[in-house]
């Protein structure tokens, strides 16, 4: 091993938010570290995506409370991309057709902007692209298409991916990565996500069903409610979840 | 699937280049005031000024005259955007800069060569032109055209200058291929034309470098009528360029010029005009090349400024085997609209033409491209190919299509495509979420779009283009 090993620490502390006056997110505190795997759940409409997308810094919802810190760096006033560099990021539940851009030059001029200064020879980044989507079973033809430009809903899955992958962040949000993906696929994808799993890099499932979470183990699952977060806990907190549904926590 | 690296690589260049690219100013003005003005309004007597001033002969007074009562008689035309905000009475027809054309740049006025300089001209002209003209508001002020031409018998000067020198040459072309009965702004441009170039190719003489003539209005509530002639004679080879650009005022100024191209037999011919006019400027030109057998004719054009701009390069396929492309690059940011596109008619058999447009829209401005495609009876086995890719940056905005065809001909082959992408607030997000900077999405974007014109467009224009889009995106994607 050389050196050593820099720990990436996500800290978001009673974070509240808001779409359009409406307040989504009211109170909401996590704490991802480097190498941990998390699991987000919860009931539809509890503001699990919202939580992905005010990450990120869409500009559309607006913070009106709490911090989010990446490694002590707080990043509520950065912009996406800036949040992008300092090594977030976040697969999209429904990520949009980019017409024009191709996902070769994407994806590459990406790259270089989150590891300013590596300067990997064009062939080399390609091969190593293109082996990636063999991986989660994207045709290489794909390589000079437009962003998503006539994907289905599970090659547009897989293209997520396949950008987490080769542009290396640091803490990985995944909204709902599982749905519009076929058993084979989603085994694909998983396969994907564990090995690209290290100790440097810290993941957030969000997610609906424990469906995922039979192929990524997650160590740590929490359960959001209202906009709050309801219940912290471990793997049996999902499989209870699994089994018995939501409403135990509400109290009902 | 092979990936062409070296496109990539130019690609990835280009969106660096493109994001060091300052702004560029083109929306000053300088303080010349016209020597000479024939103040506001059109009468007969200012007509006959504009005549007396340029002591014309007698046959151009009189065709100046009847394109005014051509002009009185049409009315404003109301199928397309609403031209009511211009003010025909308030409108300077004739604005005379300075007292002498020159081939020096050195003899141009200090301040009429400073904003020439500024928008890079003589630069220009000493890299890349075999002959340059420059316009500023109504009168060429500076022309020439490198010796080796002109003693292979090349004309190139201002047409003002051609009817002087050379008027039975400007005789046999002047109103041949667009009649000053073809639509108001024609009859207009027919009673004040002033300036504009007149371009003569001999037989067989092929120039391979551009000319070009740089059009500048510097005057506030001005019109600018410039008439161009370029002629390809028989088995010749050209490529004319135009540039153009205004100040920006509250007053609207007008511009309406006429090109006639004529490709003879053999010859071809490449016309490319980048307008960048002022978000002031209604610009109504009329363009139309006559495309003789086997000859070609190439349209290459920019709209990227103007409050309204009408526009339709046509081709007219007269001979057997004629052939026209036509590819219009429209930009309609906030508040302007841009109604352009092609006219293709086919007059003879095995004659193709092929139109490519592409419109970006921002915000509010409007986009729509309104084609004509002509087959007549007799056209054998002609083919034509219509292609519209609409680019909106908006979360609400829209673009249309009119295209218009009349095929009379049942041999005749002809398809349209048409395609529309949309560039808002969840995909700039998207692109930035990756680290890309509002400047590389705006960039690849417009790049992305261009990809498949790209070779055909002057580089200039691709990064003008950018820049307008970045400057308007700006306001779009802004994160609070």
């Amino acid at each position: 091993m050389k050196g050593t090993v820099k720990m990436s620490e996500l800290v978001i502390k009673n974070l509240a938010a808001s779409i359009d006056d409406r307040e989504i997110l009211k109170d909401v505190s996590l704490t991802v570290k480097g190498g941990e795997i998390h699991a987000l759940m919860g009931p539809n409409g509890a503001g699990k995506s919202t939580l992905g997308y005010v990450l990120m810094g869409h500009p559309n919802y607006k913070v009106t409370g709490g911090s989010i810190k990446l490694n002590g760096v707080e990043l509520i006033n950065k912009t996406p991309e800036e949040r992008a560099r300092a090594g977030l990021f976040l697969a999209f539940q429904n990520p949009v057709t980019v017409q024009g851009v191709k996902l070769s030059t994407f994806i590459r001029t990406a790259y270089n902007q989150m590891h300013p200064g590596e300067k990997i020879p064009i062939q080399q980044f390609y091969d190593s692209m293109k082996q990636h989507m063999k991986k989660v079973g994207l045709d290489e033809s794909f390589i000079s298409r437009s962003i998503n430009d006539g994907f289905s809903g599970g090659e547009r899955k897989r293209f997520e991916i396949l950008q987490m992958v080769m542009l290396k962040p640091k803490i990985v949000v995944l909204d709902e990565i599982d749905s519009g993906l076929d058993v084979d696929a989603l085994k694909m994808v998983a396969e994907e996500i564990r090995e690209f799993h290290n100790e440097e890099t810290g993941f957030l499932i969000i997610t609906h069903y424990q469906r995922i979470l039979k192929d990524i183990e997650p160590e740590f699952v929490h359960v959001l409610m209202d906009g709050k977060m309801a219940r912290d806990g471990n793997r049996d907190l999902s499989l209870r979840i699994e089994e018995e549904g939501y409403d135990w926590i509400r109290g009902v | 699937m092979e990936i062409d690296f070296k496109r990539d690589e130019e690609m990835e260049k280009l969106v660096q280049d493109l994001k060091s690219v300052k702004r560029s100013e083109f929306e000053f003005h300088d303080a010349n005031k016209p020597v000479y003005s024939t103040g506001k309004g059109l009468t007969r007597e200012t007509v006959e000024e504009i005549s007396e001033i340029k002591k014309e002969p007698d046959w151009m007074r009189r065709l100046r005259l009847k394109a005014l009562e051509i002009f009185m008689s049409k009315p404003v035309p109301t199928w397309g955007p609403d031209l009511s905000g211009i003010d025909w009475e308030n409108t300077s027809y004739y604005n005379r800069p300075g007292e002498s054309k020159t081939n020096n740049w050195e003899e141009v006025p200090d301040e009429i060569k400073e904003t020439f300089q500024k928008l890079g001209v003589p630069e220009m002209e000493q890299k890349f032109l075999a002959g340059s003209v420059a316009q500023y508001d109504s009168e060429g002020v500076y022309h020439n055209l490198k010796k080796v031409w002109e003693d292979k018998g090349v004309v190139f000067m201002d047409l003002d200058s051609a009817v002087q020198k050379y008027p039975d040459l400007v005789k046999d072309y002047y109103c041949r291929a667009v009649p000053v009965t073809d639509n108001k702004f024609a009859a207009l441009n027919g009673a004040v034309w002033s300036g504009g170039s007149f371009l003569y190719v001999p037989k067989g003489v092929q120039i391979d470098m551009p000319l070009q003539t740089y059009f500048r209005m510097n005057g506030e509530a001005t019109g600018q009528f410039e008439h161009t002639i370029v002629v390809a004679d028989e088995g010749s080879k050209v490529h004319y360029i135009e540039g153009c650009t205004a100040p920006r005022y509250d007053k609207n100024s007008l511009h309406s010029a006429i090109v006639e191209i004529y490709v003879k037999r053999n010859a071809k011919a490449r016309y490319t005009s980048v307008q960048n006019w002022s978000k002031s400027v209604y610009n109504m030109p009329t363009k139309r090349a006559w495309v003789d057998e086997n000859a070609q004719m190439e349209w290459v054009g920019g709209s990227l400024g103007s409050k309204i701009t009408m526009l339709y390069p046509s081709s007219y396929l007269r001979g057997p085997y004629a052939s026209a492309s036509n590819l219009n690059i429209a930009l309609a940011g906030a508040g302007t609209f841009k109604d352009t596109g092609a006219k293709a008619l086919h007059l003879a058999p095995h004659t193709t033409s092929r139109i490519v447009a592409k419109s970006i829209s921002i915000e509010d401005g409007k986009a729509i491209y309104r084609g004509l495609l002509r087959m007549n009876k007799g056209a054998v086995h002609s083919k034509s190919k219509v292609q519209c890719d609409a680019l909106l940056i908006n979360d609400e905005s829209s673009s249309f299509t009119y295209p218009h065809d009349e095929i009379y001909e049942p041999t005749a082959t002809f398809s349209h495509e048409a395609s529309v992408g949309r560039i808002g607030t969840e995909e700039l997000t998207y692109l930035r979420s990756r680290g890309l900077s509002e400047d590389e999405a705006s960039s690849m974007i417009v790049l992305g779009f261009l990809d498949d014109v790209m070779k055909e467009i002057p580089m200039e224009f691709a990064v003008e283009m950018n820049r307008l889009i970045k400057l308007e995106m700006g306001k779009l994607g802004a994160v609070g």
